[in-house]
């Protein structure tokens, strides 16, 4: 039984960071059979963190951000088609070039793409771009470049704010328009919300909270501006449009499989869910793409976008994919992501809108230092520092061991007497953009079951 | 030479940015900047800013997918 999974035929569908750190984990597994991964971008895999940062300020040339390979992989690499569907009783990919690529077990790591603009005439205007692959990155870098007279960037989640960060630190006029109340506020809630509003002002960001754009203008097939839904109206040769993602399922239509807008469910050990919630037993998933219970998070259905998830998850489906039940792992990582802005290292640990309450046990607002615990219902669920990642190992500890909330003394730069403030997270539907934790159950302070007997 | 930086483990010790300065480069505090692509010559230094780092988070390879049966359409 387990000498049969190392070998045999593994088709991975999407080759970017989860679908490569897979490959390469199957062949240290000793997995020896057949691999071919299949891309619909035509490069090899490549880093995104890079595309909101060093591109866009020009320093480094967008297509410089390749992924450095751990191991040779041995594969057969199909870049620049695209999957268009799944045939789960002859076990074949279907692809858009007509072709079929048979299989004995598959893993999805899709990934997600931008959300488009929404009104596809004024998407279609020039200036108009979003920031999701080495092309978008490179046109918008071109665009900077050129020295625009104002970027408008639609949506202030950690996109949306890296690109301002950006903009700024080039010298250009920036407004950031976001439908909630601060920026950020979707992923680390209203205290951290409110320190990154007033961070984007200082560096001299025109932020308009609460505020949704209700028309990009153009003339002659040209952005011009764009008209706000408090009647006001700004100039703009650039717009950035940074609504968040959808998640690439759309393929798997009428494959029998759980997936949809928001994402393919598994279980915790990326077994991809038929649509009756079972397991598939050779259908696996991994990344950007995927919903999963989490343990430490009341086995709520998650969906990360993070950097980290997708590295450790397509770890742990290569590993279940070539290993019998018994040695199977759950993915149980605590969540953890990062983001440069304005200067500023903010990370976090564990998910912040598993939430109730948050308290600053550390620094303070004023410093520009400091981290925020966050709990729920007495326990300590994420930690997120601004320069101050040192710490976040020992709040890691706390969240994995279900410490109490708020955390006990830990340290020497404690405020006298914490501070436990709801954590007003709010819900999702309020933002421009998506969210890039998706609690894709509900939210925890909403938990209700409607039960209506019937007459 | 391509290298990444798992910045969930980078924890700005700069041990890289004092090794490499032209590859590496902190933006405020902690926050690390860096060239994926270094240029050849400061392949040895780049080397032993990996090798330097006390949380082990940069990983020095080649292109991934690059080259070898590589069957790009």
């Amino acid at each position: 039984m387990s000498a049969e999974l190392k070998q045999g035929r593994i088709v991975i569908v999407g080759a970017s960071l989860a679908g490569l750190r897979a490959a390469e984990t199957l062949r240290d597994e000793g997995f020896s059979g057949d691999l071919t991964l299949v891309g619909d971008e035509p490069h090899p895999p490549y880093d995104r963190p890079p595309l909101s940062k060093q591109v866009l300020l020009g320093r480094v040339p967008a297509a410089d951000v390749g992924l450095p390979g751990r191991r040779p992989v041995d594969a057969h690499w199909k870049l620049g088609v695209r999957a268009s569907g799944l045939d789960p009783a002859t076990k074949e990919v279907l692809l858009a070039n007509g072709e079929r690529l048979p299989f004995d077990r598959l893993l999805i790591t899709t990934g997600t793409r931008a959300r488009p603009w929404p009104h596809p005439e004024e998407a279609r205007l020039d200036g108009v771009l979003t920031v999701r692959t080495i092309e978008d990155a490179g046109r918008l870098a071109e665009r900077l470049d050129a020295g625009p007279n104002r970027v408008l960037v639609i949506g202030a989640g950690f996109s949306g704010s890296e690109i301002a960060s950006a903009c700024r630190e080039r010298g250009l006029a920036v407004t950031v328009a976001e439908r909630g109340p601060a920026p950020l506020v979707g992923a680390l809630g209203g205290t951290l919300g409110s320190f990154a509003a007033r961070l984007q002002r200082a560096h001299g960001v025109d932020l308009r909270c609460g505020v949704t754009v209700t028309a990009l203008t153009g003339a002659n097939g040209r952005l011009t501006g764009a008209e706000l839904s408090d009647g006001s109206r700004i100039e703009a040769d650039v717009a950035v449009v940074a609504l968040g993602a959808v998640r690439n399922t759309e393929w798997l239509a009428g494959s029998g499989l759980a997936a949809g807008p928001r994402g393919v469910a598994c279980d915790a050990g990326c077994q991809a869910f038929t649509m009756y919630g079972i397991v598939t037993g050779e259908v696996f998933v991994a990344g950007d793409v995927a919903r999963f219970p989490h343990p430490l998070f009341g086995y709520q259905m998650l969906a990360l976008e993070h950097w980290g998830n997708a590295v450790e998850q397509a770890e742990v489906a290569a590993h279940n994919m070539v290993n019998p039940g018994p040695l199977r792992r759950p993915h149980l990582a605590v969540p953890s992501f990062w983001s440069s802005q304005f200067g500023l290292n903010i990370k976090s640990v564990g998910v912040p809108t598993f939430s109730d309450q948050v308290t600053i046990a550390q620094g303070s607002v004023e410093e520009g230092r400091l981290v925020v615990a966050y709990g729920y219902r007495g326990r300590i669920t994420a930690a997120v520092s601004v320069d101050r990642a040192k710490w976040l190992d020992h709040y890691r500890h706390l969240i994995e061991t279900a410490a109490p909330f708020p955390p006990g003394p830990g340290a020497a730069d404690r405020p006298t007497a914490p501070k436990v403030v709801p954590s007003d997270v709010p819900d999702p539907k309020v933002l421009s953009h998506g969210p890039t934790v998706a609690l894709t159950g509900h939210l925890p302070d909403r938990r209700l079951a409607v039960v209506r007997p019937t007459a | 030479m391509q290298i990444v930086v798992d910045l969930n483990r980078c924890q700005g010790y700069a041990q890289c940015v004092f090794l490499a300065p032209r590859v590496f480069e902190l933006h405020g505090e902690e926050a690390l900047r860096y060239a994926p692509a270094p240029p050849e010559e400061q392949a040895e230094r780049v080397r032993r800013a990996a090798a330097a780092c006390p949380v082990q988070a940069i990983l020095v390879g080649e292109q991934a997918g690059a080259g070898a049966g590589a069957d790009v359409r």
